[in-house]
């Protein structure tokens, strides 16, 4: 009896703490829908439009190009993953399972640099971006993401966590190191490149400063930050602005929504494994 | 290890090691290591006006720093925020862990839905909040009586922003918790409730001490971030906000100081300091876990 009334506390909690993380989405959806006349009304307040027009997505898309913005983002995530996922595959392995003068000092690099915040390393990568003349082009997003300590951090543990034997028979058959690692050992780690790869793609989606730094032209930077400007080019129109957030929101939350598992799993459990 | 008594493994071990760190050591070296240096020894430069190139100052811009009050301020606001954000996301998170690790129909869904804003861009978050915290028409003004200037009151604007920090790291500490949980071995509930210990009792006499280290983990990760906090206040607090001295964080602080006034040195200097407040702050809980983390 107790243990019933318990268990309809927790989903009574469960359900109410839902709606809380749900109610930003919806209002944003419902606001992106609604006129400013219908979005400033106070009395009564509404909370659904009076129907679902379309009019303040057709205006932003008129305003900001957001097809250049995406193509934007979706280059910048593809290549920050593939850099990430290469050079960390390949670093990692090393660092797992070879041995080689100076490898625990360069390993001791890779956790220093873990441990650094970010913003340190700022404004030296935007002075080497504008020397190279690369501000406002897809080298100077990238940049940044070209490698990553995290994520050679993560495969190491993945290598590490490998049978010897595999390399031992590899070796046997004659493969040399480049062969063992590119046929048997690299393959065995795909869950974690696969993990790596998300988190390298949504903290790429979700990055604000270094875009806004490097590519302040509108047309040439990421959805985050275009979005941050959009908040002054439309001032307090706020179902146009929602219009804009929900553009830019939607796709991943749609991708994200169908491949949960490997995002929760992608994102928290690499997070988790520092 | 002379090179001459190499085997011909030791030898092929160490081209193709190396060969394989090479692009990574190369960028990091290049992308992070050399920056860490470059910004310490730009802290101690005055950036010239009409690019008229650095000026050697000593330690003057630290002594700047010390005596400025708004660097102050921010390091104030920004510990607010983070004395807030975290220990009151990690319990909710921590809670909800604990539901979701029992027996409940669902789980599936609820975990996806609290882990939903981690894949939301924080402009478009920090948009709709701001939409939602909107003192003339916001939802919640609607809901909650009287009419609360939540974001442009400078006493609480900076915990209003700690909320939206919260509701944005629920569901990622969540997920981090949960995984701890599943090493929790089973047969400790069983026996702590024929004992008859209550879920409250449950929680804090075996939940909670069990998986320390993953709580331990989360507050030094979470401390950490939430001192670099910049998203959400960047967006949410514009410049003429009468709230923005009581807001904005130390890492604002460097970015208007870095690319808005362009004063890279001053920049640099606020930027160590926030390093060298995160390194005390990490090595203070490192110290303090020895009291309630217990490693099994």
């Amino acid at each position: 009896m107790e243990r019933n009334r318990n268990k309809i506390l927790i989903y009574i909690i469960l359900a109410i703490m839902s709606f809380i993380m749900l109610v930003p989405f919806l209002w944003m959806a419902l606001t992106a829908f609604k006129t400013v006349g219908e979005s400033t009304q106070m009395d009564p307040f509404v909370i659904f439009p009076s129907k679902f027009r379309m009019d303040n997505f057709k205006e932003v898309m008129n305003n900001v190009n957001f097809v250049k913005l995406y193509y934007n983002t979706i280059m910048m995530i593809v290549l920050r993953v593939l850099c990430a996922v290469l050079t960390a595959t390949l670093a990692g392995y090393a660092f797992a399972r070879l041995n080689f003068f100076g490898k625990d000092f360069m390993f001791g690099l890779v956790l220093f640099q873990m441990m650094i915040p970010s913003q340190i390393f700022i404004i030296p990568q935007y002075v080497m971006v504008s020397k190279l003349g690369w501000t406002n082009s897809m080298l100077g997003l990238l940049f940044p993401g070209l490698v990553s300590a995290f994520g050679t951090f993560l495969l190491r543990q993945a290598y590490m966590g490998l049978p010897k034997e595999l390399e031992e028979a590899a070796r046997l058959d004659g493969c040399n190191i480049g062969q063992t690692f590119l046929f048997i050992m690299a393959p065995l780690t795909r869950s974690s490149m696969v993990a790596l790869g998300i988190f390298t793609a949504v903290f790429a989606y979700k990055d604000l400063m270094w875009p806004m730094i490097v590519c302040p032209d509108t047309n040439k930077t990421t959805l985050a930050s275009a979005l941050s400007k959009m908040q002054g080019q439309f001032s307090s129109n706020y179902p146009e602005l929602m219009a804009a957030a929900l553009i830019a929101c939607l796709p991943m939350i749609v991708i994200y929504v169908f491949f949960q598992k490997q995002f929760i799993e992608g994102i928290a459990t690499s997070g988790g494994k520092l | 290890m002379a090179r001459s008594k190499m085997t011909s493994r030791e030898k092929s071990e160490f081209i193709w090691g190396w060969a394989f760190i090479l692009p990574t050591m190369a960028g990091l070296i290049i992308l992070n290591i050399f920056p860490i240096f470059s910004t310490i020894y730009q802290s101690f430069f005055k950036t010239g006006d009409f690019g008229k190139g650095n000026i050697f100052v000593g330690f003057n811009n630290y002594a700047k720093v010390f005596a400025d009050t708004e660097v102050w301020q921010a390091l104030w606001n920004t510990i607010k925020y983070a004395i807030v954000e975290v220990p009151i996301s990690i319990a909710i998170s921590l809670v909800l862990a604990v539901f979701l690790n029992g027996k409940i129909k669902g789980k599936g869904t609820f975990r996806t839905i609290f882990f939903l804003p981690m894949v939301a861009a924080p402009a478009a978050i920090a948009m709709v909040w701001r939409w939602l915290y909107n003192s003339e028409f916001g939802l919640l003004n609607h809901i909650l009586p009287g009419k609360t200037n939540w974001i442009s009151n400078p006493n609480i604007a900076i915990y209003s922003i700690a909320v939206i920090g919260i509701w944005s790291i629920i569901g990622y500490n969540m997920v981090l918790f949960l995984a701890g949980l599943q090493e929790v071995p089973k047969d400790f509930y069983e026996a702590a409730s024929i004992d008859g210990a209550s879920g409250v009792q449950q929680f804090f006499n075996i939940t909670v001490p069990l998986i320390s280290p993953t709580i331990f983990f989360v507050l030094v990760t979470r401390v950490i971030a939430a001192m670099q906090v910049f998203d959400v206040i960047y967006m949410v607090i514009d410049n003429n906000n009468p709230a923005l001295k009581k807001t904005q964080s130390l890492v604002c602080l460097f970015y208007k100081y870095s690319f808005t006034q362009s004063n890279k040195g001053y920049g640099s200097t606020v930027v160590v300091v926030l390093l060298m407040v995160i390194l005390l702050l990490t090595v203070l809980q490192m110290i303090g876990q020895k009291k309630w983390v217990h490693y099994n």
